[in-house]
């Protein structure tokens, strides 16, 4: 399941409705992104997350299939919010449950690495000096990249 | 067509989203950015390092080689920064 929302989201009551009934489910896997200071001691107010509606939420359940596809889940869900956020506010959730932890930590770094190189979402911070569009990170290209060899390693 | 802009490119194209209609010579990707370069400066500016321009057409990434037809939906954004 994958939601593309402004407002906030209780990581706690999205999990439990994600397991709710399903005792196939032996452990679940989270990951929560927070706005953080990106400024460098700039000075860092807030940053605003624009998107690009529509392929947003189809490259999201591309990239839920394609983890669906690669590890047995019983359940996933990625939550993304857009809008301003400020410092310490939640951006993302990923919540992937299986019968094993193994595939469950497996598929939950997947998504995160690839919805960050693959999501159209774009931050704009908010500094003292103006506002600033943030480059992407050739970092984050090299984590989703690690995926096309040990992603299909792992669907063997 | 109707072209949209994203993030840095929308602010140096000075504009979100607009409908065109190129000349028939415009088939593919990299055709329809050329003819883009040339609308404004704005534009030029906009698309004037491609390294950093990424493409999508009806919602799909695409490539320079990709067609492009009267309808398309086609977006150019900078590389993603969500997460």
């Amino acid at each position: 399941m994958i939601r593309v929302q402004q407002e906030d989201f209780d990581p706690a009551a999205e999990v439990e409705r994600l397991v709710a009934g399903n005792h196939a489910i032996g452990g679940v896997v989270t990951f929560i992104g927070l706005v953080r200071d990106l400024a460098d001691g700039r000075g860092f107010h807030a940053m605003t997350l624009e998107h690009y509606p529509g392929m947003t939420e189809k490259m999201l359940g591309d990239i839920e299939a394609e983890a669906n596809r690669r590890w047995p889940l019983a359940a996933s869900l990625i939550v993304h919010r857009y809008g301003r956020l400020a410092p310490g506010d939640r951006i993302v959730l990923v919540a992937v449950a299986s019968a094993h932890r193994q595939a469950a930590f497996e598929a939950c770094a997947f998504l995160v690495d690839w919805l960050k190189t693959r999501a159209p979402f774009w931050k704009l911070e908010e500094t003292d000096t103006g506002a600033h569009w943030v480059a992407a990170r050739a970092s984050d290209d090299a984590a989703a990249e690690r995926w096309t060899v040990t992603g299909a390693k792992a669907a063997e | 067509m109707k072209i949209l802009y994203f993030a840095w490119l929308k602010t140096k194209a000075g504009i979100a989203a607009e409908e065109v209609t190129p000349p028939e010579s415009v088939t593919d990707v990299a055709s329809l950015i050329a003819w883009l370069k040339t609308r404004s400066a704005g534009h030029a500016a906009a698309l004037a390092d491609l390294s950093v321009v990424r493409i999508a057409v009806n919602q799909e990434f695409a490539r320079p080689g990709d067609p492009v037809r009267p309808g398309d939906e086609v977006a150019l954004f900078p590389p993603m920064t969500g997460g």
